[in-house]
């Protein structure tokens, strides 16, 4: 195997900013209460800058990344999914919310404070908190297990205040004005809700910021990401999910808009100027899809044995980041709209239009809109192949990844696909797929 | 063809069996096969003994050790690996050099490649977490039907009848067999059945790559008769199969050991 060191490489200096930021929006959500804040949940999809217009103090856990953050904790996960099995819940369910609904039957927290009184994560010697019930829920629907989920959270919590959008109104290319307005109406009625169940008057001007955060963290995150272009990558995928899981947690948060704004933007931008690499061996680049084996996120370093960077994702760019075709034909980060707010219904609307043009939102429609988006990234990062996981744990994401692989064979793209399962470690076979891997590193001249 | 000039070994260490090949000059000049068992390293030192005795050589005399298989890494000893898929599709375009697809029925998976005409992997598939698309599957339905494992295959071929086995599913298709057997239906279209929902299993992974007429089946279920009789028909062609076809992963190690490579 190569194992030429052709760039210098370093760790990202903002690294542990983003950590601070992933622990103090647990810490937050958990200690809301007791500063009399309130709290929420809801997807990492949703419209998050909705509930934001109810004041500083409204602090939100998002599901998708609360349910990856257990599977990273083995153990407490298989507790979680046995627990939520217990219960009747399949086991072919998305994996994410077994161990979402599994961490309230068990009524364990993640995190909690370890003797020195610090919040930690439970893996790192912490007594874990009970889950801290959320006091409403602002969910969105498009993936076919997002309103269900939180109607099983609400019974199982003995009954919270739950209000669900419906944002499926079609892929971005057919977008109209009425679309756009059958969700903002929606909005609408929910800020109303919200001001019901909470007792609080709404802030417009604490929307308007909150979109605004929205449009800096969207766009400046598919900026870094178009910045991993560069031959070195500057970032590799195992960094980039630590990463982009910020935007999943409050992308309209201003810590997260400042990060990747004023932190990780300057960065990489900085490490692509000086040539500096994720891996310095840097031969063969290829990119995953969907969400990977939480657990097993060893399999992105074990790439690197061959010289082999993941560069990224569609799912990794296109959940957080919004994007459009520039003038020369490729892909960068979407236009930031220069619009000053003048009232609620303008500024809900302009936040509906961009929102829905969401990469990770196109492919619930068509297999084939997917597709494209893949080929164009396999051209435009000058990828070698294609990972794909056909990932048990995710249907929504995972439907049409077959004919995802055909699409990309024939534009010339060697793709390995491997079975497993984002969030339950027990349909993931960590051998078997190293194996895989070996075979394909072996197809794309790396071994 | 290039002439090879120096002596290698393969070792194929599978999920049930370990095979060993050593190749001098072009030529097999030795080979063995031992059971895996609990203690896999003895057990594949012990096949590489057995080979390097039947030509009265010793480990000092190999230029160059490769081991495959699911188990590759427990090889007492080895100079490289090389994944399986690889070696199959060397070995399948050293065998038969038309060549371009291979599928590899092993005990405990199936495989599905095409390749080149110097036989590198251009596209795989692997049948995993599943024993309904591999030996094993064989294994378990004759001893549901109280058939030696040697005579199933060619029991197949005397069915009368095609029975559908709807199974995805090794566990269910026993039950399904057990239903076959109360409804009293003979043990060859049983036999049969169970092949036939085995080559469309496997034909189904092989389509997801794309095959042409070239097709070489390889691995220790290519010697049943009866399961080879059934992916023909379930394919629509003639595959090759090769003597000795469970040797084949081994012989692409002992292949990949020396060099070689097709389309020369």
């Amino acid at each position: 195997m190569e194992q030429e060191q052709k760039y210098p490489t370093e760790k990202l200096k903002c690294w542990n900013g983003a950590k601070e930021i992933r622990m103090k929006y647990y810490k937050d959500y958990a200690e809301a209460h007791d500063k009399g804040g309130l709290r929420w949940a809801g997807g990492a999809w949703t419209f998050d800058a909705i509930p934001a217009g109810l004041g500083d103090d409204v602090f939100p856990i998002t599901s998708e990344p609360y349910g990856a953050t257990i599977a990273f904790d083995k153990e407490l996960s298989i507790e979680c999914m046995e627990a939520a099995e217990k219960e009747g819940y399949p086991r072919d369910l998305c994996s994410y919310m077994r161990n979402y609904w599994g961490s309230i039957i068990i009524d364990k927290y993640p995190f909690g404070y370890n003797d020195k009184k610090e919040f930690v994560p439970r893996f790192e010697g912490a007594k874990a908190l009970g889950f801290p019930k959320p006091d409403f829920i602002w969910q969105d629907h498009i993936c076919c297990s997002h309103a269900k989920w939180y109607q099983v959270v609400s019974d199982l919590e003995g009954g919270i205040p739950m209000f669900t959008v419906d944002n499926a109104v079609g892929p971005s290319h057919e977008l109209t004005d009425s679309k756009i307005k059958y969700v903002v109406e929606q909005l609408k009625d929910g800020i109303k809700f919200l001001e019901k169940v909470t007792g609080r008057d709404y802030d417009d001007e604490l929307l308007y910021k909150a979109i605004r955060n929205h449009f800096i963290s969207t766009s400046k995150w598919a900026e870094i990401c178009a910045l991993n272009k560069a031959v070195p990558a500057p970032l590799d995928e195992k960094s980039i999910y630590s990463l982009y899981v910020l935007g999943t947690l409050q992308k309209a948060g201003e810590q997260v808009a400042d990060f990747y704004e004023k932190n990780l933007l300057p960065e990489v931008k900085q490490r692509v100027k000086k040539g500096i690499a994720a891996i310095p061996n840097e031969r063969y680049r290829v990119m995953s899809d969907t969400q990977p084996p939480w657990s097993f996120l060893s399999i992105f370093r074990y790439l690197e044995k061959f010289g082999c960077v993941s560069v990224g994702s569609l799912y990794t760019f296109g959940l957080i980041g919004q994007w459009e075709v520039k003038k020369d034909g490729t892909w960068g980060p979407k236009t930031i709209p220069e619009i000053e707010f003048s009232s609620r219904d303008q500024a809900l609307y302009e936040y509906v239009k961009y929102e829905l043009h969401k990469p990770e939102w196109q492919h619930f429609y068509s297999c084939h809109l997917k597709s494209d988006m893949m080929i164009r990234i396999a051209k435009e990062w000058k990828l070698n192949g294609v990972m794909l996981h056909y990932n048990r744990g995710c249907e929504g994401l995972t439907v049409g990844i077959a004919e995802n692989r055909l699409a990309l064979l024939e534009a010339g793209y060697p793709v390995m696909a491997f079975e497993g399962n984002n969030a339950d470690e027990r349909e993931f076979d960590e051998a078997r797929t190293k194996a895989k891997i070996n075979a394909f590193m072996e197809t794309l001249g790396a071994k | 063809m290039e002439v090879l000039k120096m002596i290698t070994i393969g070792i194929d260490i599978g999920a049930k069996n370990i095979k060993v090949v050593i190749l001098k000059d072009n030529k097999i000049i030795a080979k063995s096969n031992v059971l895996a068992g609990f203690e896999v390293t003895k057990s594949a030192q012990e096949a590489i003994d057995k080979a390097l005795k039947k030509v009265g050589l010793t480990k000092k005399d190999l230029d160059k050790t490769i081991s495959t298989g699911t188990g590759e890494k427990l090889a007492p000893f080895y100079d490289d690996t090389k994944s399986i898929v690889g070696c199959d599709s060397l070995a399948a375009v050293f065998l038969h050099p038309q060549t371009r697809t291979v599928i590899d029925v092993g005990a405990e998976e199936g495989r599905g490649m095409r390749c080149d005409e110097t036989g590198k992997i251009l596209d795989f598939e692997v049948n995993e977490k599943c024993a309904a698309g591999a030996g094993a599957f064989t294994e378990a339905m004759s001893r549901a039907l109280e058939v030696p494992l040697e005579e199933f295959g060619a029991l197949s071929l005397k069915a009368t009848e095609e029975i559908p086995m709807n199974a995805q599913c090794t566990v269910f298709a026993e039950s399904e067999v057990v239903t076959m057997v109360h409804n009293k239906v003979s043990k060859a279209n049983m036999a049969k059945a169970v092949h036939d929902a085995m080559a469309s299993r496997i034909s189904s992974m092989v389509r997801k790559i794309g095959f042409n007429k070239d097709v070489a089946l390889v691995g220790g279920v290519a010697k049943n008769v009866g399961f080879v009789d059934s992916l023909n028909k379930d394919l629509g062609l003639e595959l090759f199969v090769p003597k000795d076809p469970e040797y084949v992963g081994a012989l692409g190690a002992a292949l990949a050991a020396a060099g070689w490579k097709g389309g020369k």
